[in-house]
Order: structure tokens, then C-alpha cells, then sequence
């Protein structure tokens, strides 16, 4: 059987190692690995990265896109931005918001709380799509998790513009970007040269900005990622720990058997 | 339940209860003393593992079940704000959709260990059967528990799946109809298979008492193949298997671990984290890993009811095992051409579950069709020759035989 067994687990792996970049590849370019401080077993974010990403996300991502999922006082959540709640009511502020009705059955206008939703550039998807030529600018708050190659893709995808190589027809509206399946992507390139000036003298190159809304937007998507590597070290030790002792009780109790 | 019972009721409580109601004698004649043979190896495991796959898989769905809304305006919203808001929501869905996976692969180690080992045999068929009807009854929870998110893949996937029913000759359109509540998979194809995903592991936990039921009766198989001769070949199951069991679960356990704290996301799709839209269809429609075979089956086939009838037929031949293999002799082991075709066949399945996950086009074609013929052969033609044409090995007394033949060897 041990043999079989060897046949088999070698057969399975090559077999794995080719279904998993055929079920993303398509005819899109393949997105540079990149290092993220997230990655790895006891990967955390980069507050820094994640509060610039944040910046970049507002001054240009939000004109177009929406994050649902997000609630101002998520940035003051630990494992996050961690602004300060005080930080957070100032940011919430900027925004208004429809609330109501009133006691009298109006609608009324108010400033943001930090309770309250990231507001959405549009009023609902027919309006986004009017004012982008037909194409709906996703939402962002799960577009880490929802393509696949995730945030190497991202940040391909953002920095991966170029002109159209010759014979490729482009639509106008339609740009080039050998990242995107099919390599047609309705978003002009949204990132250029020093577009947002950051609090902490970090030079605004394109890759730099690239790199923390990227950063941000995997907080966005996965924002129990910190808690989740930590408790699955703790829970790897006390299963290590437990199967240890059971693999010597065992010995134990079988030994008068042999 | 095979031979006499040794439960002793301790106390003045136990005995009174034994006299009206005797389930300490029947968990005691089942999980301690039930007597079990001394051989069984780590492939043996993993019946207990997958005990505890549907508990917990039931126990974080219940969970689930409180903060999630069967609805398709909310369910996408609602299972994110169990990720985002519910505490620990985050742990619990994961555990939950991670641990689909696992049983899966608990599941299919325990079937092909069966089949290995010709646990199907004379006289486990019941047992045998009642296994396929549970994994039967897997596939469609993890099915419909895959639509509830409603992502892109939910919608997309209850579609294609849902669609097979139409290849049905005259009633089949009606049919699909009336499995929808409508002419889509909408919004009250969502509430059912939210009422249906709730209902089926209760479903699975009585047929899991039947499986074990059907396991006591004729006793446990074991590697060697050979039935239990005498009170030498076997130990009690408590603390010999209880202690073993345990240990396998632990590092079940560790792996299973692994997924949900480090890679949770891997064994699904990316595409359903975008919320269901009917009017966008994904470029390729894929099933959860565990179904890729039967998906590569059903493509195979040129025509959609023949393609149907084969992916279901897949599943059914399984059904048939135990009276289409003609051989007398359980074990492998003492089966030299059986091994090799064993092998061959684990190989063709793994070719088909990768198949399954490629655009149904050019070479995948061909090499779909070869392995969906060579599946069946394996059921239709090589398992009933085999047995009328193979020459066995020399096979041992006893169980205790090999046991105290290979001691001298350790």
C-alpha cells in the first residue's frame, strides 16, 4: 500500500500544482509576487501603509467607488488604520448622509457618524454606470478577495497600464491593460505622479500609491486577518501540544498489545 | 450488539434506569467494549474524523444559521457582517466553509480506504450502501450550501446544476420549474435550499446511526480482509480506538487548521465574493473541488441527457460495487492485479476532478471522454473480470497470524 499510496500522493500534487493556475490564468498576464507585509504565518499590516492607502482610496478611488462593507468606525478598529476615535468623528464629518424620517415624516440631511457607512459616490448602480460609459465601477470593500491572484493582481492591474500593441482595437473608453482578462478595462489609469500629497513625507510615486491602497483595500477585505493568524498560531501550538500527548497515551495503551 | 453484553450498571440510578430505558448498555455494547480487530491502521480513522466533521459542521451551521438572512437582497450582505460584526462570525464561517472540504476529504479517504480494503464485501453491502447514500446526501448539502452566499459562483452554479433536471425527456422543463418556484434560480430557489441545507445533515446524522448500526452487526472490517475468527483477534473499542482515533483526529485536526486560520480562502472560488448578478455570467462556471469529477463526467458527453444520465450513473454504479466484484477475497493485499488497477483508477479520478476545473474544450474533450470510459470500465468490466481471473496471494489463518508473524521482523 505504501508505495500505492506514494504513486498516488505525487500524482495528486502534480495534478493540483496545475488546476490551481488554470482556473485563474485565462488570457490575462500573470501578476508579479509581491512581499506583502501581510503575507506569511505571522503576516500584520503596515498602519502607515494601510492610513496612506486609506488617503488614496478617498482622494480617488471614492469618486467612482463604493465600499459597502465598510463603516467609518471600522478605521478605528484594532488590526485596521487604528486612527483615533477622535480622527474617525472628524473624518465621518466630511460626509453627509440621508437619515429619517422625522417626527414629521421628512427626510433630512445630516453630517456622517462614525456608525454610519462609507457613503457611496452614487446614489445606486444605474447612476454609477450612467456616469462611467456603461461600465459599473465595482464596489471595493471584498475586490482583494474577489480576484483571483488578489492583491498582486491589484497592484498589477493599477500599474499596468500601457498603449495598446499594435493590432489590438481599441474602443474608445476602453484602455489597455495586459493584466485584465482580455486586456480591455473601462477605468482609465487612475494613478498618476504625486495625485495625492501624504501626511508623513512619503514620496506619492505611482507604484508607491499602488502599493498602500492595495495595502488598504486587503485590510478592507480581510480586516480579522491579524486576529486570525494570531489565534491560528496559539491553536497550531495547542493541537501540536495535544497530539503529542495523545500519540503518548496511545503508545502507552497499546504497548501490552505488542 | 455482537455477542453478550458486559455492561454492569455501577449505581442505584444506572441499574434503575437499565431496567427501563437501557441506552447506557447500548452506548457501553457500542463505543467501549465493542469488540473491534487489533490490526486496523490509520486508514481505519477515519470514520470517527468524519463523525466529527458533521458535528461540528452542524454545530457552526446552527451558528450561521442565527445571524445569516435567506433573502437575495441580504444574503451576500448578511454573511459579510457575520465576517465583519458577529464575534468570532469570522471563525465560525470558516470553520464552516473550510470544513465542507475537510469532510470531503475524510469522506473520500474513508471510501477509497473501502475500496481498498473490500469493506463493501459480503457482508457489509447494507453498509456499504448506506455510506453512498450519506455521501449522496453530502454532495447535495454542500451543493445548496454553496448557494447561500450568493455569489457569483452560488447563482452560477445552482444554475448549471439546476439545468440538468430540464435534460429530462418530456417532464424535465417542468420540473426545473418547479425545483426554481419560478423560471430561475431566484429568490425562492433561495429559500429552499436554505430550508434544505438546514434539513439534510439531520438527515445524514440518522443515516450515520444506520451506517454504524449496519458497521456493528458484522463487526469491523480490516487490512488483512480475513473475518474475526476469535476474542484474540480483536480489543475492546475503548480506550484502544478511542485512543487512536483521537490521535488521527489531532492531526486532522492541525491541517484542518491550517485552512481556516492561514489559507481559508484557497479552496474556494474569488468569483463569490462578488454578489450574485443574473445578468453577468462568469467566465468559467466551476464547482466546488469535490464535485470537479462528476462535472468532467457530465461535460464529456456530447449530449446534455446522456451527459446527465452518465454524472448520475457515476454515482449510482457505486451502488452496484458490491455485486460487481466477483472476487471472493477482500484485502488488497492479497490481490497482486487488483492493486495495480486500483491505483490506475484513483489516478483516473484525480485526471477527472482536474479536468473538471478546465474549459470544457479541445484536449480536454478527448481526455474527459477517455477517463469517463475508463471509470465505468473499472466498475463494469475490470471488477468482474478480475475476480474470475486473478490468482490471490496465499492468505493467513487468522488476523492474530500476521500480527504475531511480523512481530520478530519490528
Amino acid at each position: 500500500m505504501r508505495k500505492a499510496i506514494k504513486t498516488i500522493l505525487g500524482a495528486s500534487l502534480v495534478a493540483m500544482s496545475f488546476i490551481a493556475p488554470a482556473q485563474a490564468a485565462g488570457d490575462a498576464k500573470h501578476p508579479a509576487v509581491i512581499d506583502w507585509s501581510f503575507n506569511g504565518a505571522f503576516g500584520t499590516y503596515d498602519r502607515d501603509a494601510l492610513r496612506r492607502g486609506y488617503q488614496v482610496y478617498k482622494e480617488v478611488c471614492a469618486s467612482c467607488h463604493s465600499m459597502n462593507q465598510l463603516s467609518f468606525r471600522n478605521l478605528s478598529q484594532e488590526g485596521g488604520p487604528e486612527f483615533s476615535e477622535a480622527e474617525v468623528k472628524a473624518i465621518a464629518k466630511e460626509y453627509v448622509v440621508e437619515d429619517g424620517p422625522d417626527d414629521y415624516g421628512d427626510m433630512y440631511e445630516r453630517a456622517a457618524l462614525p456608525s454610519d457607512r462609507f457613503v457611496s459616490p452614487y446614489p445606486n448602480d444605474n447612476a454609477a454606470r450612467a456616469s462611467n460609459g456603461g461600465a459599473y465601477p465595482p464596489d471595493l470593500s471584498l475586490i482583494n478577495k474577489a480576484r483571483s491572484g488578489g492583491p498582486d493582481y491589484i497592484h498589477a492591474l493599477l500599474t499596468g497600464y500601457q498603449e495598446a500593441p499594435e493590432g489590438v482595437e481599441m474602443r474608445p473608453g476602453l484602455y489597455y491593460n495586459p493584466y485584465m482578462a482580455g486586456g480591455k478595462i473601462a477605468m482609465p489609469s487612475p494613478l498618476m505622479e504625486d495625485l495625492v500629497e501624504y501626511g508623513d513625507g512619503t514620496p506619492a510615486s505611482i507604484e508607491q500609491m499602488s502599493r498602500d491602497v492595495t495595502h488598504f483595500l486587503n485590510w478592507a477585505a480581510e480586516p480579522e486577518l491579524e486576529a486570525r493568524k494570531r489565534a491560528g498560531f496559539m491553536v497550531l501550538i495547542y493541537l501540536a501540544i495535544f497530539a503529542g500527548l495523545m500519540y503518548a497515551s496511545m503508545r502507552k495503551i497499546w504497548a501490552d498489545l505488542h | 450488539m455482537s455477542g453478550e453484553s458486559t455492561y454492569n450498571p455501577g449505581t442505584g440510578f444506572t441499574q434503575w434506569l437499565d431496567t427501563r430505558l437501557p441506552i447506557l448498555r447500548l452506548a457501553h455494547d457500542s463505543f467501549v467494549d465493542y469488540p473491534t480487530p487489533k490490526n486496523l491502521n490509520y486508514w481505519w480513522t477515519f470514520g470517527g474524523i468524519l463523525t466529527f466533521c458533521l458535528v461540528t459542521q452542524i454545530i457552526t451551521g446552527i451558528i450561521l444559521a442565527m445571524h445569516y438572512t435567506p433573502h437575495v437582497d441580504f444574503a451576500f450582505n448578511s454573511v459579510e457582517h457575520i465576517m465583519r460584526d458577529v464575534n468570532y462570525g469570522w471563525l465560525i464561517r470558516y470553520i464552516h466553509a473550510n470544513g465542507a472540504s475537510m469532510f470531503f476529504i475524510a469522506v473520500y479517504i474513508h471510501m477509497f480506504r473501502g475500496l481498498y480494503y473490500g469493506s463493501y464485501k459480503a457482508p457489509r453491502e447494507v453498509l456499504w450502501i448506506l455510506g453512498v447514500v450519506i455521501y449522496l446526501l453530502m454532495m447535495a448539502a454542500a451543493f445548496m450550501g454553496y448557494v447561500l452566499p450568493w455569489g457569483q459562483m452560488s447563482l452560477w452554479g445552482a444554475t448549471v446544476i439546476t439545468n440538468l433536471f430540464g435534460a429530462i425527456p418530456l417532464i424535465g422543463e417542468n420540473i426545473a420549474i418547479w425545483l426554481w418556484g419560478g423560471y430561475s434560480v431566484d429568490n425562492p430557489t433561495l429559500n429552499r435550499f436554505f430550508s434544505l441545507h438546514y434539513l439534510i445533515p439531520f438527515l445524514i446524522f440518522g443515516v450515520v446511526i444506520l451506517h454504524i448500526w449496519a458497521l456493528h452487526v458484522p463487526g469491523n472490517n480490516n487490512p488483512t480482509g480475513i473475518s474475526v475468527k476469535s476474542k484474540q483477534d480483536t480489543v475492546p473499542f475503548h480506550p484502544y480506538y478511542t485512543v487512536k482515533d483521537g490521535f488521527a483526529l489531532s492531526l486532522f485536526l492541525i491541517l484542518f487548521s491550517y485552512f481556516i486560520f492561514f489559507a481559508p480562502n484557497v479552496l474556494g472560488h474569488a468569483d463569490n465574493y462578488i454578489q450574485a448578478n443574473p445578468l453577468v455570467t462568469p467566465a468559467h462556471i466551476v464547482p466546488e473541488w469535490y464535485l470537479l469529477p462528476f462535472y468532467a463526467i457530465l461535460r464529456a458527453v456530447p449530449d446534455k441527457l446522456g451527459g446527465v444520465a452518465l454524472m448520475f450513473g457515476a454515482i449510482f454504479v457505486l451502488f452496484l460495487l458490491p455485486w460487481l466484484d466477483t472476487s471472493k477475497v477482500r484485502s488488497a493485499r492479497y490481490r497482486p492485479l487488483f492493486r495495480q488497477f486500483y491505483v490506475l483508477f484513483i489516478l483516473d479520478c484525480l485526471l477527472l476532478g482536474y479536468l473538471g476545473a478546465q474549459p470544457a474544450e479541445g484536449i480536454y474533450i478527448v481526455l474527459a471522454r477517455i477517463g469517463t470510459i475508463y471509470y465505468f470500465a473499472h466498475f463494469l468490466v475490470v471488477l468482474p473480470v478480475l475476480g474470475l481471473v486473478e490468482k490471490p496471494k496465499a492468505i493467513p489463518e487468522s488476523i492474530s497470524e500476521p500480527v504475531l508473524a511480523a512481530k520478530p521482523a519490528e
